[in-house]
């Protein structure tokens, strides 16, 4: 046993509210730069929709993450032989329009223009060329278009989908969407680390952080592709790859990485998890319906005295393994089971986990006569004081999610690689939930019924509560469990302690200059 | 004109050389964030498939070709020495120097005609991409005009460039060469000494040790097997800087 700590991530869907607070947050800090204007590093899109860049998801495109063939597994689209051969031109690079040409207006012109008999415009200049341009696209630019033609319907994913499935979820009265926030997953087989030919691109030892050492990258631009989740930017100014860096600087002093601090919705969830490094490359490899399982396997209980003393050997320090018992990513992810990785089948052993969304599920629709609807309608509200169409009571139990009006299949093809048990057991999870919240805050539900779908589910009603709790109440450093990063005794390493604080803030910085 | 063959064949190669080796270890150690292939794909993907990859194949065979040539001069005498064998060297480079000359052209079309591409183009990319164009055209000219071209460089040219990297320069064979093969010689200097002022470093910085590295990278800031050990030493040192 190999027993590494890795800062993990768990993102509660249902609790995104879409308002791209986190992508402010990380844009003012890290990505308000020349060449880095397209880069979201955190990016929120609007799911079924075609996402950031166009259809990332789509690996027959973009050729992204590792693929199984005679049963070991290599990167699909770049690796040792395939990215040298490519080196000269990499055939699988997106180019900037899969994202979108960054622009600004030229707001001066509406200040300096000299009187005239019209009103004067600021034009969108493009902020690569400064010449004038046609939007076509930008940040955001599918938000909220669930059902239309060019996005909704261009989702990868709904190539699971049977063509009548698709019709019926298109329905207007049928439509539902949710947000899928996305950062770098600081994955546990990273192929953008593998792809990298000069090696610039590495995994922190101590908290799993993935980075990029900008003064090694080379600009051979393999990492682009090698990342099925295109969480690694190529910046075209300075010819220097970018990605999340998971706001170390701050986690290393103890504060939240800015997405996760800002979100409004609080569905973000911060915490260490100790895992086998001896086990990743067994479960990478695993046959894709228990890819899964395998990846929570190796995923370690922190309370387990064995996992402990290994942990202590490979010199986790004590604070980091108390940081792992406390965990809320642990919690979510292992404990209570509500909490699955983002396509799984990329290979790439991510650890951001998503807890599916259960509102766009729940409701379930009625066949109506239309006309004879029309006439209940309240003329004055212009509403119905009847569930005619969308039933959300909870008295039906499991029925409604298994007629939901969103696919189970579809949400399987995102956060299971295809099971939908899996993500149906979670949805029932989060539905006993509340249907034994209900019977405590509102009492209108029997008890029986609460029992009965406590039992279905395997939940007790404590663990109930502390779902609840860590769900609804949870305060800052109950969301954000972050250890002491002990810088101190990497210093030691190189150096005496006394001459590092000495130095500190003396030194030499490089502006990063473009070279030539 | 003696005063003007010394400088073009004996000072010139010194200075390049010089400021080569200086300039690339000082770029490298003190502005390595500078070092980049500078790809430019990502703006533009499909016209560069055209220049960049026919001009880098045909560089790595030539270059290899050039590399043998000044190392091992016999092998290619010795392979000379079959006049049929002779034609298919000739041939062979003149196809990759073409594969060459097409692909630069096409790069240089690309780079000044598409406005993201002049954006992100310096004035030294378009002096750097001259010099490749000059050289590898007069390149050309010597494959067609001198079919024995490939044996004139193993047998003079090589002892002239030893005696240059032996400190005991000797310009004599050099000086009787035709113009273009003397042309092509001083490109080669002038490339060389635009090394360190250009993107050219990207050519020296080529990843082969991807090829034996294994796949993962995890780095620690500290030694994990020390780290908790008690045995730890303490030092009575003051602070170097106190
Ligand atoms: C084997 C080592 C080499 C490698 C791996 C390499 C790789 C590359 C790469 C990745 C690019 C960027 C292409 C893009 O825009 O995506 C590039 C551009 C370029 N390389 Fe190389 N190169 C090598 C050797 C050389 C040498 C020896 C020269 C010249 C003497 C050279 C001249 C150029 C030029 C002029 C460009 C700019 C092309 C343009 O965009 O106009 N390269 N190279
Ligand atoms: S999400 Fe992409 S960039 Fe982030 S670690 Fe995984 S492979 Fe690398
Ligand atoms: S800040 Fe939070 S709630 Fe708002 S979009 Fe981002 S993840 Fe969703």
């Amino acid at each position: 046993m190999d027993v590494r700590s890795q800062m993990s991530m768990v993102f509660h869907l249902d609790k995104c509210i879409g308002c791209h607070t986190c992508s402010i947050a990380c844009k003012n800090i890290w990505t308000d730069r020349k060449g880095a204007e397209y880069q979201w590093w955190n990016n929120v899109e609007t799911k079924p929709g075609t996402g950031y860049p166009s259809k990332w998801e789509d690996q027959d495109i973009y050729k992204g993450g590792w693929e199984k063939k005679n049963g070991d597994i290599s990167l699909k689209g770049a690796g040792k032989l395939r990215g040298l051969m490519n080196i000269f031109h990499n055939p699988h690079l997106p180019v900037i329009d899969d994202y979108y040409e960054p622009f600004t207006y030229k707001y001066l012109d509406l200040i300096e223009s000299p009187a005239m008999t019209d009103q004067p415009t600021a034009r969108p200049v493009s902020l690569i060329t400064g010449k004038p341009i046609d939007i076509k696209s930008g940040p955001n630019w599918d938000d909220d278009l669930s059902g239309t033609p060019d996005y909704a319907r261009k989702d990868p994913n709904l190539l699971k989908l049977s063509p009548a499935e698709q019709e019926a979820m298109f329905q207007l009265e049928r439509m539902a969407f949710y947000y899928l926030p996305r950062i770098c997953n600081h994955c546990l087989n990273p192929a953008c680390v593998a792809s990298c030919p000069s090696g610039a691109i590495y995994k922190r030892g101590e908290d799993g952080i993935v980075l990029i050492n900008q003064n090694v990258c080379r600009a051979w631009r393999m990492c682009v592709t090698a990342c099925p989740y295109k969480k690694s930017y190529y910046n075209w100014h300075t010819g220097k790859s970018e990605k999340c860096i998971l706001c170390y600087p701050r986690l290393e002093v103890g504060q939240a990485p800015a997405c996760m601090h800002s979100c409004v919705g609080r569905i973000r969830y911060l915490g260490v998890m100790l895992y086998d490094a001896d086990l990743i490359h067994e479960a990478a490899s695993e046959d894709e319906n228990n890819l899964v399982d395998r990846q929570l396997d190796i995923l370690l209980d922190p309370f387990d005295p064995e996992v402990i003393a290994s942990a202590k050997k490979n010199g986790i320090a004590d604070s980091t393994i108390k940081a792992a018992q406390n965990s809320p990513t642990y919690k979510f992810v292992k404990k209570w089971g509500l909490a699955l990785p983002l396509h799984p089948e990329f290979r790439t052993l991510p650890m951001l986990f998503y807890v599916p969304p259960l509102l766009p599920v729940m409701a379930s629709l009625k066949e109506v006569d239309n006309k004879a609807q029309s006439e209940k309608m309240d003329p004055i509200a212009k509403n119905w004081n009847d569930n005619w169409l969308y039933d959300t009571s909870t008295e039906e139990l499991w029925g409604t999610i298994e007629q939901a009006r969103f696919p189970l299949k579809y949400l399987a093809s995102l956060f299971s690689a295809g099971d939908e048990e899996k993500v149906k057991h979670i949805l029932k999870k989060l539905m006993a939930v509340r249907i034994h919240r209900r019977g405590i805050t509102v009492g209108d539900i029997d008890e029986a019924k609460v029992k009965q779908a406590m039992n279905d589910t395997g939940l007790t009603p404590e663990a109930a509560e502390e779902i609840y709790y860590l769900t609804s109440l949870a305060k800052f450093d109950d969301r954000f469990v972050i250890p002491a990063s002990h810088r101190e005794q990497s210093i030691e390493m190189l150096d005496f302690t006394g001459d590092a604080k000495g130095t500190t803030g003396f030194g030499f910085k490089e502006t990063p200059a473009r070279g030539a | 004109m003696n005063i003007f063959n010394t400088f073009l064949f004996v000072i010139l190669p010194y200075l390049a050389l010089a400021i080569f080796f200086i300039g690339t270890i000082y770029r490298y150690r003190n502005v390595k964030f500078q070092i980049s292939s500078l790809s430019s794909g990502f703006l533009e993907g499909k016209k560069l498939f055209w220049g960049s990859v026919p001009f880098h194949w045909g560089l790595v065979f030539l270059f290899f070709g050039h590399l043998i040539a000044f190392l091992i001069p016999q092998s290619v005498l010795i392979w000379n020495s079959h006049p049929v064998r002779l034609l298919v060297l000739e041939v062979a480079s003149f196809a990759f120097g073409l594969s060459m000359l097409v692909g630069l052209a096409n790069l240089i079309y690309r780079r000044s005609t598409n406005d993201r591409i002049r954006v992100v183009s310096t004035w030294m990319d378009y002096v750097v991409e001259g010099l490749l164009v000059i050289q590898i055209i007069l390149g050309l000219w010597i494959a067609l005009e001198y079919r024995w071209g490939s044996s004139w460089f193993a047998s003079s040219l090589t002892p002239y460039l030893w005696s240059i990297f032996l400190l005991e320069p000797r310009m004599d064979v050099v000086v009787a060469m035709p113009l273009v093969i003397q042309l092509h010689i001083i490109g080669a200097y002038l490339i060389v000494l635009a090394f360190p002022f250009s993107r050219l470093m990207h050519a020296l910085v080529a990843p082969l040790d991807y090829i034996w590295r294994p796949y993962q990278r995890v780095i620690w800031n500290w030694n994990k097997g020390k780290v908790r050990s008690t045995a730890t030493k303490w030092t009575i040192h003051r602070p170097r800087n106190n």
